[in-house]
């Protein structure tokens, strides 16, 4: 392709992308100055709370909601699901009110009255057998020959059963939105990772309920998203009922979920549970592969995960068998589908190469040109960091930790990809005559650096300090710009960012060259100045070129994407990741001593947020490996862990050492940009589950690996 | 009007979790939390009856004393966020188990969701926002950011909260004190990592701050 001006700076021009910039809101967030939507307050403000189904699973007979409205400070009430309806999991909303404060609309609730006529459910999955007709065929991929491929008799083959569970999402800033009229005007202040696509969605929804209202007079405001890990793409159908209650009260109305309602209704990530055959010839070489999976995403099932996961097995299986459960809908978290392949797939790949007797490193190292197009190179790559950094050769032991004592140390690997390509992006540079700039685009941050990346684009290009750039982000009436989701952010905001910022210095240059002397072609930016390029005598300061403009700003826009306009990003990763863990087996508690991440993600703007996008996977999976779990219970259909007691989230003391190391240079840099939100995240589950069969000598065949099922494992084989 | 005696006279002193939920639970009270067993061991407190309706308090926030209403069964991070808006302190779990609520009372972290408004009548109640401001960041704000210990930034406050008054008691702590004194914080992004260090940090520079005067 050939080059343009909008490509990314090549490395010796560049001077802070790629840089360990400081998050540009860490003082607001530090200083708990940050408003979240939960933390704004109107003027007016009412209270939403919302009546939702004890029941998994039944019919509604009767609604009486007299006495709520009776009571004082109740300003409306609003039924969802009518006598009649059926409501589908515990926390199935039902009825809408508001008050004048959260104390009242919880007195409210509890003076309604709802009758209900129980249907049958299932809550609990692992077992198919309980299933019966909630479990449906979904899915079935064949290639190669893989029935035939198994009936080699030199072929060394490892079969087991695998599983990771359903965990939810448990965003720290429950879902949530503010809803205020002005006329025929809404205003939105939501909790949500879709801040240009909102309006349309609560448009729709609010004519879909007779309300006259124009996409055009609905604007979504969100500066700070407390978490949101996919589940927070939609308005809900919560910011729904806020909108209404809001137009009945003539009040702005505000309803931020309880906690429970959280971890119940507003994310999970599907469960996912397997029986495995794979086979390999003596030397390694992977020949065939047979999986049948099962697992839920709540009423409407859940579909296959990508088995084999990154490896394309020449012969190859993979049925599966979807089951609906009455439990609250799943949502895309962090990487859909990916975590729960990585943990069936390369699990089942450790347990092959034990039963090879060969250091899984080298069965991946061997097999990873089964991966797509060209990545076996940057596997073996990656491999290779990571062992080094994990110690591997040193630490790394055949199965079972021989080692005298209760306390057995042991390593694991494992591998994942993603792709990341940069969404549909627009953004405005405006550079005023004061020298101020601006970047205006109608994005959001949650937490993953976005902000400092879009300063970083365009402070790198006008040659200025990161302080230099205001980033207008988070507010519907900006350009609009993607949702983000699938790691598609950062491709999406740092092209249409560099664009603009490329085409608004041209216009300055524009204006400055003939005042300068030379061809605008020859002017450049850099250091706080527009200077000529390699002739210093000829330069203005940023601030006195701009002054230049008298009274008139410069605006340009860019988007993404935008072909011809430079090659800025691209598709594709993989990550290699190692966990070193120790396991008592008298207690069956495992600890993590250390998590090396090896991961590529193109150029990096902003390496500080970068590494901590990993580390903070790293953690998120140490607590998906060793803690996390939705426990339903059959009898009840109740989720017995809506709560954070019970729901354990890893803490401070459970990370051990956290290595990251992030692939950059030839071979990566010139890709551009790629987004990195879901692959680090993949990865810990099957690497941790490897490390403690690798310690323990036996597989605790499913994920969470509580110490529980670690000594159940014991059990039946292993060291102890 | 006078208020039934119910805070201890002895703040609690840990800081690990643990003690900070038994903190909490005695200066509570209110069953809301307590343990059966402690909650069973509880004396009974034999005095005049509040509310339900909204009683006059006076709270001293941040070295200023805030004339309030609120009925009894309002949390102290109820009334700090509703009443005086001071937003910083989160609602999380609203049961005293993640600390995204941390303020700190008579010197000592105490979760304000599980602290009753009418019992922290009485007591120096500091938040986020006494300790500095985005332009002024207080040494634990500095070490946060430059650490990148945060990511979507809603528990945030809260550990830099609990951070600030476990460093007032432990001024040179080693890693494993930082790992149990902030264990009664939890982080979901993932940025334990970025706040281990960052407590290390400010630490150092708490201790060169006293050192210089």
């Amino acid at each position: 392709m050939d080059k343009t001006k909008y490509d990314w700076p090549s490395e010796n021009d560049r001077s802070l992308i790629g840089t360990r910039v400081k998050r540009v809101d860490g003082p607001a967030k530090a200083s708990g100055r940050a408003k979240y939507t939960y933390d704004i307050n109107r003027p007016g403000l009412l209270i939403s709370k919302i009546y939702r189904s004890p029941y998994a699973h039944a019919k509604i007979t009767a609604i009486d909601t007299s006495e709520a409205e009776k009571l004082p400070g109740v300003k409306a009430v609003q039924v969802i699901l009518g006598v009649g309806k059926e409501v589908n999991w515990v926390g199935d909303e039902i009825i809408a009110l508001a008050a004048v404060s959260e104390d009242v609309a919880n007195d409210a609730l509890a003076k309604i009255k709802v009758q209900f006529e129980e249907l049958p459910h299932l809550v609990v999955e692992e077992d198919l057998k309980q299933a019966g007709s909630f479990a449906k065929k979904a899915g079935n991929k064949t290639a190669g020959e893989p029935a035939g491929a198994f009936t080699d008799p030199d072929l060394v083959v490892s079969e087991g059963y695998y599983g990771i569970a359903c965990i939810t999402h448990c965003c720290l800033e429950s879902h949530g939105n503010i809803a205020e009229w002005n006329g025929d005007k809404l205003l939105t202040y939501s909790s949500t990772q879709n801040v240009s696509g909102l309006p349309g969605q609560i448009g729709q929804a609010l004519r879909e309920q007779g309300l006259d209202v124009s996409d055009k007079n609905i604007e979504t405001v969100c500066n700070y998203v407390g978490g949101g890990f996919g589940s927070k793409f939609s308005p809900d159908e919560w910011g729904i009922h806020v909108a209404q209650l809001a137009k009945t009260t003539g009040k702005p109305v505000k309803l931020m979920l309880d906690r429970n309602m959280e971890m119940e209704a507003a994310g999970a990530r599907p469960s996912c549970y397997a029986k495995i055959k794979v086979g390999a010839k003596k030397d390694g070489t992977l020949v065939a592969w047979d999986s049948h999976s099962w697992g839920t995403g709540g009423p409407t099932g859940a579909g296959m995960p990508p088995l084999p996961y990154v490896l394309d097995i020449p012969n190859r299986s993979s049925a599966h068998t979807s089951i609906s459960t009455h439990t609250g809908p799943a949502r895309a978290w962090r990487a859909p589908d990916h975590p729960q392949a990585a943990a069936l797939t390369i699990c089942a790949l450790d347990d092959l190469a034990a039963k090879l007797n060969m250091d899984p490193i080298d069965l991946l190292t061997l097999n990873a040109d089964l991966s797509a197009g060209d990545r076996g190179k940057v596997y073996r790559e990656e491999l290779q960091i990571a062992s080094e950094l994990s110690d591997w050769k040193k630490l790394w032991h055949p199965r079972g930790d021989k080692t005298a004592g209760h306390i057995k140390r042991g390593l694991g690997v494992s591998m994942h990809t993603w792709g990341g390509r940069g969404h549909n992006s627009n953004c405005m540079v405006s550079i005023h005559p004061d020298g101020s700039v601006e970047t205006t685009l109608g994005s959001q941050d949650l937490g993953t650096g976005t902000r400092t990346a879009i300063a970083v684009v365009a402070a790198e290009t006008l040659g200025l300090p990161v302080e230099a750039i205001t980033v207008n982000i988070g507010d519907s009436k900006f350009p609009a710009s993607g949702a983000s989701g699938g790691s598609t952010t950062i491709g999406g905001v740092s092209a249409s960012t560099r664009r603009a910022s490329v085409d608004a210095r041209d216009q300055l240059f524009a204006i400055i060259a003939p005042i300068l002397g030379v061809p605008a072609d020859d002017l450049m930016a850099t250091g706080g100045k527009i200077q000529a390029k390699g002739d210093s005598s000829k330069q203005l300061s940023w601030k006195e070129a701009c002054a230049k403009l008298q009274v008139k700003t410069i605006q340009a826009t860019g988007k993404n994407p935008d072909a011809g306009k430079g090659k800025l990003g691209d598709s594709g990763v993989g990550g290699v990741q190692i966990a070193d863990v120790s396991v008592d087996t008298e207690t069956g508690l495992i600890k993590i001593n250390k998590m090396v991440a090896a991961q590529d993600c193109g150029l990096i703007i902003s390496m500080k947020t970068a590494e901590s996008q990993v580390l903070g996977a790293l953690i998120m999976g140490i607590t998906y490996a060793l803690f996390e779990e939705r426990i339903m219970d059959q009898a009840t259909g109740r989720m017995l862990n809506n709560n954070l007691e019970f729901y354990k989230l890893a803490g401070i003391g459970d990370i051990g050492e956290l290595v990251v190391h992030m692939m950059t240079g030839p071979g990566y840099d010139e890709r551009g940009t790629i987004g990195l939100g879901e692959p680090p995240v993949i990865s810990p589950g099957a690497a941790i589950s490897n490390a403690v069969a690798n310690a323990i000598g036996v597989r605790v065949p499913t994920i969470p690996l509580t110490p529980d099922k670690v000594l159940a494992a014991l059990a039946k084989g292993g060291v102890a | 009007m006078p208020k039934k005696k119910i805070l201890p006279e002895q703040p609690p002193q840990g800081f690990s979790r643990r003690d900070f939920l038994k903190g909490a639970s005695v200066v509570a009270s209110t069953g809301l939390m307590v343990a059966p067993e402690a909650a069973a061991a509880a004396p009974e407190h034999s005095s005049e009856i509040l509310g339900p309706a909204a009683v006059p308090i006076t709270l001293q926030v941040n070295g200023k004393p805030y004339s309030l209403s609120v009925e009894p069964r309002v949390t102290l991070l109820d009334a700090l966020r509703n009443q005086l808006d001071l937003t910083g302190a989160k609602k999380v779990c609203d049961r005293g188990v993640c600390g995204a609520c941390t303020v700190i009372m008579e010197g000592h972290p105490v979760y304000a969701c599980n602290i009753l408004a009418i019992e922290a009548e009485g007591r120096r109640i500091e938040t986020i926002e006494s300790l500095g401001t985005q332009g002024e960041l207080h040494p634990v704000m500095a070490a946060f950011v430059n650490h990148d210990a945060q990511q979507c930034g809603f528990c945030t406050p809260g550990f830099v909260v609990a951070c600030k008054a476990f460093l007032d008691k432990h001024p040179d702590p080693s890693r494993e004190d930082v790992e149990h004194g902030l264990g009664g914080n939890l982080c979901r992004c993932g940025t334990y990592a970025g706040i281990r260090e960052a407590v290390l940090e400010a630490a150092q520079t708490l201790k060169g701050g006293r050192a210089n005067g």
